[in-house]
């Protein structure tokens, strides 16, 4: 069991130091993001400045804070007063301190010594540090945006926690575009007390998390780290985005094993046996995470791609043919007949499913529902949607709608879309199975009716079928891992 | 071979054993190794050779050789007693003042079309490591291996095997079964053991071949903490 860091994450009551009238301070800043995202709890404000800031009384000191008012602390003032700080609040009942402020050890050696002092009374306090020289956190299922930048993320399953702020407000991007939201998000700073690892031990068992998401550049203590992923992930789906090289000292280079033991090798062989999910890109990560957050897991590698354009589906059956984690299910002889029984005889016959333009006004809800209902197909992906919607688009935008009876054929369009997406979602919550629907449109028509009632759903648009692939092959991947250990 | 590594970080200095006190060490730990005798002399060389199987692999044995391919120290396919016998005699020979003691080695000479390769290696991260590769010598340039962090469990090993991007290597080739993963789960799961005495700083099997789907040893080089104290 690790830290518990509920205080940090669901605190009831907030007070920030280092509020002044200026809005481009960071106090000020993350004054403003409290009061505006929702926070229903109590927030307090301590500056230098007298009066109110953003209709906020403001204290002269943390002196004046209510005992129990507030149990998180972000810190936005300089190191020179922040120990007295964090001991005073501790004494009015703050259980958490996010310190925001830099000036630790990644300034120097006077740094170096501030942080491990603020360590040393956070231990003896018996308090959460997060920080120092973090963005801050935010947690949608209260409301709380306790950062001193934007964006504040929708809310979701996915658990954020990154060793780059930057890359904090990358995933929360990610979330406010795809609608895939986050339940907390923590910008891990210096880390001086409190790591990745303990963020996603305690998003493991976190009832708002269905997912890890991390960023990682340097780990003080690898194995530990090995260790408790190794645990974590058995409760929790973790994907990890590595960057950078480490630096911890020479290894053995007499052998060719040392040789070739590179960072990067040994770090990709230490997360696959930990059971985490490591992706080369941020966008992929997030890809990655919002499927764990919105799929169920596939119960084998075998995919079934089900088409509307040609093109698309042969170039993704190759993909996942070429994909280590997967395989193209040949189709079962009796889905054959059934499908067979539905479409028109210019259909292909074969996985790649292809309709060819032979879907009617059902047909692609009850295609899906019956290749998802047979037990010989592991998961979907789905292709071609959005064609409708595009038309439907262009048509209301041109000088004949609504004459000329196009008024109702757009509705109808925009109706179908709805229907073929709604239906991937319904089928794979009825069948337990996965069923990714990707298109270009989810980036190049956002409002396409397929997209938004994808988004609606509560599933990823997945921006393309090749991304789509690489999500459902780390999906496929850490089932097969988990089915290997159970 | 020893070396002193600057020790900056406290890193130890490191010697290497003999190829003998090498396949000692890993096959006691469970590594499968080719069939192996060591002579002293030319005489004995043949002897054992023969007694063993011939066509043999004779080569030059002594804690300070690690890389013994690029001096020439390796006859490989000798096919008779005096061959060995020739073969001894030249490698005795070539021995150096540096090399220190030295003795022979004989080994049976293997034949298979893959080759692999495997090690033990302390992360400076991660700690002790296994890796698995394709390509024995041609390992740095093939460059398709995997790690995993010792020990290693039965699963680890054959999740290892499954890192490989030439997977194909693994099944049937050219005439020959299919690698026998059971044997190389038992090879990879030696390595991580080996980890667990501190001395041992790094392991090479370079190359393995595989012979009737059975990846077998045929040099082993171990890398020692150097605590003889005249480092």
């Amino acid at each position: 069991m690790g830290r518990d860091l509920r205080p940090l994450f669901e605190p009831r009551g907030v007070v920030v130091t280092g509020v002044s009238s200026h809005p481009g301070k960071f106090g000020f800043v993350t004054l403003h993001n409290l009061l505006s995202c929702g926070y229903e709890g109590a927030v307090f404000a301590v500056g230098r400045e007298a009066g109110s800031v953003l209709g906020q009384p403001v204290l002269a000191s943390i002196e004046s804070l209510p005992d129990g008012a507030a149990e998180l602390l972000v810190v936005c003032t300089p190191v020179s007063v922040n120990e007295e700080i964090i001991r005073t609040a501790a004494s009015r009942g703050v259980r958490a301190v996010f310190v925001a402020a830099g000036g630790y050890s990644e300034t120097g050696p006077d740094g170096i010594e501030a942080e491990a002092r603020l360590v040393a009374m956070a231990d003896e306090l018996g308090l959460v540090l997060a920080g120092p020289n973090g963005q801050g956190i935010t947690s949608p299922p209260v409301g709380l945006c306790a950062q001193i930048v934007a964006p504040y993320p929708p809310r979701g399953r996915i658990g954020v926690a990154s060793q780059s702020g930057n890359f904090v407000s990358a995933f929360q991007n990610y979330a406010g575009q795809t609608g895939i939201g986050l339940s907390r998000s923590v910008s891990a700073g210096n880390a001086a007390a409190t790591g990745i690892a303990d963020y996603l031990e305690w998003f493991a068992d976190d009832p708002e998390t269905d997912v890890g998401l991390c960023y990682v550049e340097g780990l003080t203590d690898g194995r530990d780290f090995f260790e408790r992923m190794a645990t974590v992930t058995r409760r929790m789906p973790v994907v990890v985005v590595k960057g950078g090289a480490t630096s911890g000292g020479q290894r053995a280079a007499a052998s060719h094993t040392g040789s070739l033991a590179s960072d990067d090798r040994v770090f990709d062989g230490m997360a696959r046996q930990a059971g985490m999910v490591r992706t080369p890109t941020i966008e992929a990560a997030f890809d990655a995470a919002a499927s764990f957050a919105t799929q169920p897991l596939p119960g084998g590698d075998g995919v079934l791609v089900l088409t509307t354009a040609g093109g698309w589906g042969v170039v993704t059956a190759d993909a996942v043919t070429s994909h280590p984690d997967l395989t193209l299910t040949a189709l079962p002889e009796d889905l054959l007949v059934a499908v067979d029984a539905m479409l028109p005889p210019r259909w292909s016959r074969n996985n790649p499913v292809d309709l060819a333009g032979g879907e009617t006004r059902d047909t692609i809800p009850e295609l899906l529902d019956l290749v998802a209902a047979h037990p010989g197909i592991d998961s979907i992906l789905q292709l071609g949607l959005g064609i409708q919607g595009n038309t439907a688009a262009l048509t209301r935008r041109g000088p004949f709608h609504p004459d000329h009876g196009l008024e109702r054929i757009v509705d109808y369009h925009e109706r179908q879309e709805r229907r073929y997406a709604e239906a991937a979602a319904a089928a794979s919550a009825t069948h337990s199975k996965p069923i990714l629907v990707a298109s270009e449109l989810a980036v190049a028509q956002p409002d396409n009716p397929m997209v938004t009632a994808v988004r609606e759903s509560g599933r990823l648009c997945y921006a393309s079928a090749d991304r789509a692939v690489a999500a459902l092959g780390h999906m496929a991947w850490y089932a097969a891992w988990l089915r290997a250990r159970s | 071979m020893s070396r002193d590594l600057g020790d900056p970080m406290g890193v130890p200095a490191t010697r290497t054993l003999s190829e003998a006190a090498s396949r000692r060490l890993v096959a006691d730990a469970g590594v499968i190794v080719s069939d192996w005798a060591t002579a002293s002399d030319p005489d004995t060389a043949a002897e054992v050779a023969v007694a063993m199987g011939l066509p043999v692999v004779a080569k030059l044995c002594g804690d300070a050789i690690a890389h013994k391919t690029e001096r020439g120290l390796v006859r490989l396919s000798l096919g008779s007693a005096a061959d060995v016998h020739a073969a001894a005699t030249d490698l005795l020979a070539a021995a150096t003042e540096a090399d220190g003691p030295v003795e022979l080695l004989i080994s049976t000479m293997l034949r298979g079309n893959r080759e692999l390769i495997a090690g033990m290696v302390r992360d400076p991260q991660f700690g002790p490591c296994v890796m698995l590769g394709v390509g024995g010598v041609l390992a740095e340039a093939v460059a398709d291996v995997a790690f995993r962090l010792a020990p290693l469990e039965d699963m680890d090993a054959r999740d290892l095997m499954g890192d490989l991007g030439t997977q194909a290597l693994l099944g049937e080739f050219r005439g020959e079964p299919a690698v026998d993963r059971d044997a190389l789960v038992e090879t990879l799961c030696a390595l991580g053991a080996l980890a667990a005495d501190p001395r041992i700083v790094s392991v090479d099997l370079n190359p393995l071949i595989v012979v009737d789907g059975v990846a077998i040893a045929v040099d082993a080089l171990v890398e020692v903490v150097d605590d003889r104290g005249d480092a």
